[in-house]
């Protein structure tokens, strides 16, 4: 009983220890890929469109949403200490440092991720990515690394949209429908909000999310089992892996940021 | 039995003492091949007896255990990516399902390895793409999109895009499964009249014994890892062991047997009652 559970464990680490090494691989592969981007944009263009022109609609609606909720909440608890006017600077902050990285993180783990996943697996199940290695074109190169270099491009600029669309939505409520001063909600905002320590981190933060949440959707898609199953089960592990990884090293380099 | 070294040239692919594994799962145990030049050579052999991985292997694609595989002379197991790639160049391959690129259309799909290894202008480009789908009877379907294709016209299209770069090679797997009578009958016409007039060397993957035989100039057999016979289509009809003729019969019994291996009968019958 105890031999088979340590058996068990260890072909766990072993397995573990083996999707680890081919992931690490593979990005090795994608970045070595760029030479090829940089020769023909065009690759990378088509990618920037269906990873991140698309993702716009659901980014722009949830950070708008995101916005006019902090600046509902915010303004109830603010207003019981006759600190409305630190709205401006509340919103901000939130989203410039956390929800602005994190959610456009998590919701391209959910739009555009899962769709690379099922794209890749889907074109290893029907043997596209066999038949461009017998074409003699390497598919990390060809396939792989525009959707990488993609995401990684996307990410930031995708969290940048959300927290400016949050910002809007939150001055929507607060000076809009509750009656905040305007010039108290902007004056706050752009005398707390400083550029290295908020900007600067929550650029970092989401260029992180942007390569990650790429690395895992691609390598889940590419060493999928080539089957409808396989093909679902790994697009599955790309949003759960995704989010994980997304909240866990959110609370890593705030305390690096932060702390 | 000859042996397809008989001809004057070298053989274009020597497969030597070759072994594969799956897991514990042994697909090859030693097995020694010859492809001649410019010639039709088939593998045979019931589902699951390795012959695509057998493509893969020779392609490149996987790595042996042991044993050695040589395309045109070159040692494929051990040339770096790059030199493996340069030899690809010079091989096309119809993979079982075509593998058409589902995002381009029938001519992008086709123009795809003249855009990516060649410099041509798109106006030479556009007239050998017409020039190989005319080949294959679909130029008039350049503009579809692979999911408008049946079964055998993606075959065939996948077929022009395999020769675009003219290569010294086809490997076809299973390029008759599925297919109805008259698209198995394009595809055979094809498959030979396209080895013959481009001189290439063509190695096809099939249980399909009626078409296959039909066209090919030599045959291998394998089964459990080992060629169990070769020879001219001709050969193995009237001189192929039992085990042959039973494949190339469709015998539903003999040597390989029609039942599971079981208990006797009787004594399951009698546990039962």
């Amino acid at each position: 009983m105890i031999t088979r559970v340590l058996a068990q464990l260890g072909g766990f680490g072993v397995s573990a220890l083996s999707s680890i090494g081919r992931a690490h691989l593979l990005i090795l592969n994608m970045l070595s890929g760029l030479s090829d981007i940089i020769r023909r944009p065009r690759l990378l263009i088509d990618q920037l469109y269906s990873v991140g022109v698309l993702t716009i609609l659901i980014i722009a609606v949830a950070g708008l949403f995101v916005g006019m909720v902090l600046g509902l909440q915010g303004y109830y608890i603010l207003s019981r200490f006759g600190g409305e006017t630190a709205l401006g600077l509340m919103v901000a902050a939130s989203l410039v440092r956390e929800l602005g990285p994190v959610l456009t993180a998590l919701l391209f783990a959910g739009r555009a991720g899962s769709a690379l996943t099922a794209e890749i697996g889907l074109m290893k199940a029907t043997e596209q990515l066999s038949g461009l290695e017998m074409m003699a074109v390497d598919p990390k190169h060809r396939v792989l690394s525009p959707r990488f270099f993609a995401g990684l491009i996307s990410v930031p600029l995708l969290a940048a949209m959300f927290s400016c669309l949050g910002i809007f939505g939150g001055w929507l409520v607060g000076g809009g429908m509750l009656g905040v001063d305007q010039a108290a909600f902007w004056n706050g905002m752009q005398g707390g909000i400083d550029f290295s320590d908020d900007l600067v981190n929550g650029f970092i933060k989401s260029v992180v999310f942007g390569v990650v949440c790429t690395w895992i959707a691609i390598y889940q898609g590419y060493d999928c089992i080539p089957t409808s199953e396989g093909v679902s089960r790994a697009t599955t592990r790309t949003v759960v892996h995704s989010s994980l990884a997304v909240l866990g090293l959110d609370f890593v380099l705030t305390a690096l940021m932060f702390g | 039995m000859n042996d397809a070294t008989s001809t004057n040239q070298t053989p274009l692919v020597q497969i030597r003492d070759l072994h594969f594994s799956r897991g514990n799962r042994k697909i090859f145990d030693g097995i020694n091949m010859d492809i001649p030049r410019g010639k039709v050579t088939a593998i045979m052999g019931p589902s699951g007896t390795g012959k695509t991985t057998l493509l893969k292997l020779i392609g490149g694609q996987l790595q042996p255990d042991s044993g050695d595989i040589y395309v045109d002379g070159q040692h494929v197991n051990t040339l770096s990516n790059k030199a493996l790639y340069q030899l690809r160049m010079r091989m096309g391959m119809l993979f079982q399902s075509g593998a058409l690129l589902t995002d381009l259309t029938v001519f992008d799909n086709v123009a795809f390895p003249l855009r990516e290894h060649t410099k041509l202008s798109e106006s030479m480009i556009r007239k050998l793409v017409l020039l190989k789908l005319e080949a294959v009877g679909l130029r008039g379907a350049r503009d579809l999109m692979p999911s408008e294709l049946s079964g055998g016209m993606a075959r065939r299209v996948a077929l022009a895009r395999a020769i675009a770069l003219d290569p010294m090679m086809i490997m076809y797997d299973e390029p008759f499964t599925g297919q109805d009578p008259i698209s198995m009958g394009v595809l055979v016409q094809l498959i030979r009249k396209l080895n013959d007039a481009a001189r290439i060397s063509s190695i096809m993957v099939s249980h399909d014994v009626a078409e296959t035989m039909q066209i090919a100039d030599w045959v291998y057999v394998i089964s459990e890892g080992k060629v169990i016979e070769s020879g001219s289509p001709e050969q193995l009809r009237s001189q192929g062991g039992e085990w042959t003729q039973q494949f190339i019969q469709g015998l539903p019994d003999g040597p390989v047997p029609f039942h599971f291996p079981a208990d006797d009968l009787a004594k399951d019958l009698g546990a039962c009652l």
